[in-house]
């Protein structure tokens, strides 16, 4: 099968600066598990578009780090 | 992939509003047996409570109504078709279960007396009361499932019930992290997986832009499909009138108590009722279809204070994004109606009536396998309904499991299931879960949709029954990506359901949800039964007509008709 990537516009954006290395509050919550950390970071990010747009993510992270958009294809 | 296993008396699948409540209830029947949630997600934030509940639409509270009205309004709003023991139980049950969560802290709105503040949404009766306060919903339910000792497993996806000599003997799944495959022993097996919110694709495009949480894949449909169990109503799908591209409530039963109503573009009302049933939603189809559309919720005649009430109570709960999306598009609800559309269909008995056969004590038809909430056959049953119907999952099977013991699973089951999970990851070259299932899903809403034809239908089930072949070349690349893939599997499971069971009864009945051209009257000397469905011992999708248990609330469905539109 050939393949290619495909560039998305995703909802769940963090602001790596208020991010904490050592906390996993948004990735515990998240229904679809659609967060995880860069490994060279320890920051969390949006691996996967499967987004609810339902906002435990947002409500749980304790540094406020979190913004969630309404995704671009319903915005 | 390495094996995990697991024991416990009473298994529930799903950690929801009715799988949080099973949990809890089969511990205080049996404190000493071992009851263990299964959770695809983390119960703390899973299932269609995920972010709370701005109100309970089924409260029958003594002094207001009757369990007796109550089935009677639902008998009447689901055309007939229904087991009203069943439907009994919400009325009769439910207040308890009000009481019960106000002791562990949930707040319910209340009048300057202390009364329950209970509002008509209703044709006839007031079962609506508000919970203004409900957004923390789920969090005290997690701290109950702590308290009272039920283990939680988080982050493990069931794909099949097991079942032994014709018993359920516990399930099967993996763990979508690690990818580790799961064998779970257990005496009794309870399916609160929610709805099948993954079956048509919304306008927009966007795969998980569904009304429903899309993690409820018809998880639980399929699996008590493929054990054996019969389910009921397919062909009454769920059509929602949703806020236009977001695709969520807008929310009529929160302001419409208030004074908002569902009106065309010129401003005039078409249905007298805001309560979502099938003969409403073909009303707003016909407007849609008028000239007259779009069709909007208007508020911009209430007072100010008013307004900000519904925008505390709407972007607080259930779907608090509702708040930003308006903001977004800079529409205030002062200023613009909010305009509404269609939803793409799906199956949830909590809203319609589809889903898996079951008695008024939450048995299927397979022995020690129970289901509750949206996927279980209990029309209108919503958030109450399900907490009702945990609660008697939960305890019922504390009552099948005593003096029965653990049976060995077969491990060729295990085996060809272990395989069947493992081939998307042993294919990570092949097409992309993401265009399997939107390819899916778009042929659901190109041959499912209402109003239903014969012919597009028969062509969508071709469609449905070829689509094995286009699930064996489907990748995963890690145990994420696989449990959407195996949610895709779940998801033909119900699409071949809705289409056979659509084709199968030849009249129209619940208005737009089963709304065919070809038979466009409602026939109740024929078709007043329920459509169930089952596997075969060949391994066969077979329908067949079961009657509706005799009414214990006389209704008389050929003077009683629903119909709310002005004419």
């Amino acid at each position: 099968m050939a393949l290619t990537t495909q560039r998305v516009d995703v909802p769940v954006i963090v602001d790596e600066s208020k991010c904490l290395e050592k906390c996993t509050a948004c990735i515990e919550v998240c229904p679809l598990d659609v967060l995880v950390k860069n490994p060279e970071t320890g920051k969390a990010y949006m691996k996967y578009d499967e987004c609810w747009f339902c906002l435990p993510c947002e409500k749980e992270c304790p540094t406020n780090a979190i913004t969630v958009q309404i995704p671009f294809l319903l915005r | 992939m390495d094996t995990q296993w697991m024991k416990t008396d009473v298994l529930v699948i799903g950690g929801g509003t009715a799988g949080t409540m099973a949990a809890i209830k089969a511990k205080q029947a049996n404190p000493d047996g071992e009851v263990l949630i299964l959770e695809k997600a983390n119960i703390r934030r899973s299932g269609a409570i995920a972010m709370g509940m701005d109100g309970v639409n089924t409260a029958v509270i003594p002094g207001n109504s009757t369990p007796e009205q109550y089935v009677r309004e639902i008998t009447i709003s689901n055309d007939g078709i229904l087991n009203q023991k069943a439907v009994y139980q919400t009325g009769k049950l439910g207040f308890e279960v009000i009481q019960e969560l106000e002791s562990w802290g949930v707040k319910f709105q209340k009048d300057a007396q202390g009364n329950y503040d209970l509002k008509q949404v209703h044709r006839v009766g007031k079962y609506v009361l508000p919970m203004p306060e409900g957004k923390d919903l789920k969090q005290i339910l997690t701290r109950q499932v702590k308290r009272h000792k039920a283990k939680v497993t988080n982050r493990v996806m069931a794909t099949r019930v097991l079942v032994r000599n014709g018993r359920a003997i516990g399930a099967v799944g993996f763990d979508v992290r690690t990818g580790d495959f799961v064998v779970i022993q257990a005496k009794a097996v309870i399916l609160c997986t929610g709805a099948c919110g993954r079956l048509g694709l919304p306008a927009s495009g966007y795969l998980y832009g569904t009304y429903e949480n899309p993690t409820n894949a018809g998880d639980g449909y399929s699996m008590a499909y493929h054990a054996g169990a019969e389910l009921t109503n397919i062909e009454c799908f769920q059509i929602n009138p949703l806020m236009k591209d977001y695709n969520g409530p807008a929310c009529a039963y929160v302001a419409s108590p208030f004074g908002a109503y569902t009106a065309n573009a010129e401003g005039h009302r078409f249905i007298s009722c805001d309560y979502w049933s099938g003969q409403m939603m073909l009303e707003i189809w016909k407007e849609l279809n008028s000239g007259k559309g779009p069709i909007q919720l208007k508020m911009t005649h209430l007072d100010k204070d008013t307004i900000s009430e519904i925008e505390s109570i709407l972007w607080s709960n259930e779907r608090p994004s509702r708040g930003r999306f308006h903001e977004g598009r800079g529409e205030n609800y002062r200023t613009d109606g909010v305009e509404m559309n269609i939803s793409e269909i799906g199956l949830c008995s909590g809203h319609s009536a589809s889903g898996v056969w079951v008695n008024e004590k939450a048995e299927t038809t397979v022995p020690g396998l129970y289901a509750a909430g949206d996927m279980a056959s209990v029309p209108h049953n919503y958030m109450i309904g399900a907490f009702v119907f945990g609660r008697l999952a939960g305890t019922n099977a504390v009552d099948y499991i005593e003096g029965l013991d653990h049976l060995e699973p077969d491990p060729d089951v295990l085996e060809v299931e272990k395989q069947r999970i493992s081939a998307p990851l042993n294919n990570p070259n092949g097409v992309p879960h993401t265009q399997v299932e939107y390819k899916l899903r778009r042929l659901v809403n190109d041959y499912l949709q209402p109003p239903k034809v014969d012919h597009k239908m028969e062509i969508g089930l071709r469609n449905f029954v070829r689509y094995h072949e286009s699930l064996e070349i489907m990748s995963a690349r890690d145990p994420h990506e696989l449990m959407r893939c195996m949610e895709v599997h779940f998801i033909r499971d119900c699409a071949e359901m809705a289409a056979r069971a659509s084709l199968y009864r030849r009249e129209s009945r619940w208005g737009l949800y089963h709304y065919r051209l070809d038979y466009p009257e409602k026939n109740n000397e024929e078709w007043f039964c329920h459509v169930n469905l089952k596997k075969n011992e060949s391994g066969e999708m077979v329908l067949f007509k079961r009657p509706v248990e005799p009414y214990v609330v006389d209704v008389d469905i050929e003077r009683e008709v629903y119909d709310v539109a002005v004419r």
